[in-house]
């Protein structure tokens, strides 16, 4: 269907593809992996006509063709799906996706026939789409689907999708595989841009390895696993799973009594929960994302107005309700956000001066007449430290936030964080969108800060991942504890099954 | 290219620009555009009267394009510069007026502090009411600008008017809140020129505002905020307080055009004296790309245009000085067209666009 012959792309002095080959067959699910940066967007990309490469050469159905545009891409029956939608939030599905490729005459929208014929392809896929509902009301899993729905609509045979599963809740994801096998099922090729291993093992017919912009290995999925794929995509052996010794908890550090968090518009999000966090222990929160974990989350590092909890949050014996997150943070409570971006960040500001955030304003980031200046040495001093502690790429403190990679980026903040010596972590989804070699990396952190004596609570919508690191494990539904299991000896169902029923 | 080359490199484009489109209007209408031009500059840049009169019109500009900067840097816009300089500058007057007998070394220092706490006072009202209320500062401070005009408009006519005066102004002010002109210390300069002591301090305040913004926690929760308010709110910085402080500054930086105007020229307060000072700082702060360095060049241009564009009226058989209105809008244009076009990409829900 698709082949990419010795493709070349060179981005100034970044060679992001180094004579790339890749077939995809017709009527197959073909995966793409490697790390951030390893090329695989840029081969799409080229793919799609986003980018012209340097030199090589790409093969639809056999035959050479020149792509110089996604419109050329669309013609060959092509379309791609972006990690980050592009959709017209005040427009409805329909004219999403006749935007560009409107109906009818110049004067004359078509718009009824174009709904229809939406509905039917809608059908045909069970993407279960309303065709007049306005973007805006739509559940991010759902955007997906229009976007799907977009390049179904211009007739596309194969389509890309960068990291689809990124924006992504568990369940979402299932519902969206079940999507891509019908489209398999009814001929359509598919090609899946990913780093998640899982995804790869449970999705595709073939995989494609990349890294550092070459090819490293194409293997059939059936006859690979994960523990292979990782050591193609990194370069050495990497471990998956989680290495620790048994917990050696001391104290209760944080005890939370009957919390609950009510939201702007009145709902309680967090319903009357109870649980204790020991210092030297890593107590997990497994859940399905929008259970009440951000609001709990945010409740306990000081960023909901007192006025809508009600509870206790106790810290070494002491309440926290009415104190701020500014003194919270001074009491030896660090956080990690689930948003870097909205929360965890000043994208615009340099990695240096993100290091101080939070300890900006005392000695010995302030100093000078009453520590009103900023200490320029302090400053840099504790950036170069986090930035090698922690390798954070490039190493080079000037740089904006924005500039680096997403992996890199919360690599900056957990060392930020991990700088204050706290007493307690509290930690959400600390590997989204992070590398596999990165993913390792930060977990090894955690519990290296658990058996220094730190209390860590962590919310992940990665069940891996809150299974494998904690000691113990509550689930969260609907802002309730539903139970706690021990990670040890629980299975992946038992846990399933309180995060979506509840008692 | 190095960093501030880069800065520099967009408003640059957009002066050469606009002096090209505006050279085509010239033409339109019948002139020589590079013979405009030649007025327009040389006039602006002539010793001493030129020189003179650019930097006493930069003297404002500088002040309310720093006051229009903070805003900014901490995510807000300060329409309201135009009504704090001119209660400030009020305030400034009655100190001068009220404590007419007092010696030099007390008046002066009691009529700067009048003019940067009543412009502070006026300007973190919006801050408060911001803070406090959610309320828009784009509002509040269009409306405070109307208050401000009229309130003083009102207390000098039926106030501090001298009886009889056919002119909408205050009695003048003592003579020991004089501030010395440059004619004062420099030889050769005509005192007659009313460039004075506050162009310095404009420029000292250039030097403050970067200090205070780059280099102090005071400006980093300033700008933190500006830049990613749910941040700072994680890094335990109050978004209220910066708000509130943002806004002070932003009015006492504003409220120094009063030294100028008062203390440095006119010795009295003259009602409706601003040339739009408080609007024009908005231009200034965006074509100066938000930095005080910029801010001075900005100014600096503004000042040369306003300026020569009186001798353009007098000299030019065609061209009056509107052109220079022209100029200013079509260099607002093209700067403004940057910010524009990210903005309403954003809009539109292309968010990736926008970074």
């Amino acid at each position: 269907m698709l082949e990419l012959r010795q493709i070349t792309k060179r981005f100034g002095d970044v060679l992001a593809n180094d004579q790339v080959d890749i077939v995809v067959k017709p009527g197959t699910i073909h995966a793409i992996v490697g790390e951030n940066g390893a090329g695989k967007s840029t081969a799409m990309r080229i793919a799609y006509g986003f980018y012209t490469a340097d030199s090589g050469q790409i093969l639809v159905d056999g035959q050479v063709r020149d792509i110089k545009s996604p419109h050329d891409a669309i013609a060959l029956g092509i379309g791609m799906v972006h990690q980050h939608f592009m959709l017209v939030e005040t427009m409805t599905v329909a004219e999403n996706i006749i935007l560009g490729a409107e109906p009818g005459t110049a004067l004359a929208l078509d718009l009824k026939s174009a709904a229809a014929q939406i509905r039917q392809l809608s059908e045909e896929f069970k993407l279960a789409v309303n065709p007049n509902e306005p973007v805006e009301h739509l559940s991010v899993g759902q955007q997906q689907r229009v976007e799907l729905l977009k390049a179904l609509y211009r007739h596309a045979r194969l389509l890309i999708l960068d990291e689809p599963t990124a924006v992504l809740t568990p369940l979402e994801v299932e519902e969206f595989f079940a999507i891509l096998r019908r489209m398999r099922e009814q001929g359509k090729t598919v090609i899946i841009i990913t780093h998640k291993l899982s995804e790869v093992l449970a999705i595709s017919d073939e995989v494609t390895v990349m890294r550092d912009g070459k090819v490293v290995g194409r293997v059939q999925t059936k006859d690979t696993n994960a523990a292979e794929l990782a050591r193609m995509m990194v370069g050495r052996e990497v471990l998956l799973r989680v290495e620790k010794s048994d917990a050696n908890a001391g104290r209760a550090q944080l005890e939370v009594r009957n919390l609950s968090v009510t939201a702007n518009d009145g709902a309680k999000r967090v319903n009357g929960v109870s649980f204790e966090v020991r210092s030297g222990e890593i107590v997990g929160i497994a859940g399905v994302e929008g259970n009440g974990q951000t609001e709990l989350m945010e409740a306990l590092a000081g960023l909901v107005e007192p006025a809508r909890i009600t509870g206790e949050i106790n810290y070494e014996g002491k309440t926290l309700n009415a104190l701020g997150a500014r003194i919270r943070r001074e009491l030896g409570i660090a956080h990690i956000p689930e948003d870097r971006h909205r929360r965890g960040l000043l994208l615009d500001f340099s990695l240096a001066e993100n290091s101080i955030l939070g300890v900006h304003y005392r000695p010995p980031i302030a100093a000078l007449a009453g520590n009103v200046f900023l200490d320029e040495s302090a400053v840099q001093r504790r950036a170069s430290e986090i930035i090698q502690a922690f390798d954070v790429r490039p190493p080079n403190a000037a740089l904006p936030a924005r500039a680096l990679s997403g992996g890199n980026q919360q690599k900056l903040i957990i060392g930020r964080e991990y700088r204050v010596d706290p007493k307690l972590l509290l930690v959400s989804q600390p590997t989204r969108g992070v590398d596999i070699g990165a993913i390792e990396f930060i977990h090894r952190q955690l519990v290296r800060l658990r058996d220094d004596g730190c209390a860590i609570l962590l919310v992940s919508a990665e069940l891996e991942e809150v299974t494998s690191l904690s000691d113990r494990l509550l689930v969260i539904h609907d802002g309730r504890i539903a139970g706690e299991v021990d990670p040890k000896v629980a299975t992946l169902e038992e846990i399933g099954l309180l995060m979506t029923r509840g008692h | 290219m190095p960093k501030f080359a880069r800065e520099l490199l967009f408003p640059l484009i957009a002066v050469v620009a606009a002096f090209i489109v505006g050279g085509i209007l010239i033409l339109i209408i019948g002139d020589n555009p590079i013979e405009a031009y030649r007025l327009l500059l040389g006039s602006a840049l002539s010793w001493p009267d030129g020189i003179g009169y650019t930097l006493f019109h930069a003297t404002p500009l500088i002040f309310t394009g720093l006051a229009v900067l903070v805003g900014f840097r901490c995510g807000l816009f300060n329409i309201g510069a135009e009504g704090q300089l001119y209660i400030a500058a009020f305030a400034t007057a009655w100190v001068g007026i009220t404590f007419a007998n007092r010696s030099a070394w007390l008046l002066v220092p009691l009529c700067f502090l009048a003019a940067i706490l009543v412009g502070g006072l006026w300007g973190a009202i919006p801050g408060i009411l911001k803070a406090r209320f959610g309320s828009h500062e784009v509002i509040n401070t269009i409306m405070l600008n109307f208050i401000a005009l009229y309130l003083i408009s009102y207390l000098t006519q039926y106030h501090y008017r001298v009886p009889g005066d056919p002119i909408l102004q205050t009695s003048p002010i003592g003579e020991g809140a004089h501030i010395p002109r440059f004619g004062a210390f420099i030889p050769g300069f005509p005192e007659r020129i009313p460039l004075n002591v506050a162009f310095l301090l404009a420029l000292l305040c250039c030097l403050l505002v970067y200090l205070f913004l780059w280099r102090t926690k005071w400006g980093y929760e300033i700008r933190a905020t500006g830049s990613n308010p749910t941040a700072a709110e994680y890094g335990g910085i109050s978004v209220r307080k910066q708000i509130v402080l943002a806004m002070a500054v932003s009015g006492a930086l504003a409220g120094m055009v009063g030294i100028n105007e008062v203390l440095g020229y006119r010795y009295r307060y003259y009602d409706g004296f601003s040339d739009n000072y408080g609007f024009t700082g908005i231009a200034v702060a965006l074509l100066g790309r938000n930095h005080p360095v910029g801010v001075i060049l900005a100014a600096l241009l503004f000042a040369v245009l306003q300026h020569g564009g009186i001798y353009v009226d007098g000299f030019s058989e065609h061209v009056t000085k509107d052109i220079v209105q022209v100029l200013q809008g079509i260099i607002i244009l093209f700067v403004a067209a940057e910010s524009f076009f990210k903005w309403s990409l954003g809009r539109f829900g292309f968010r990736r666009l926008r970074a």
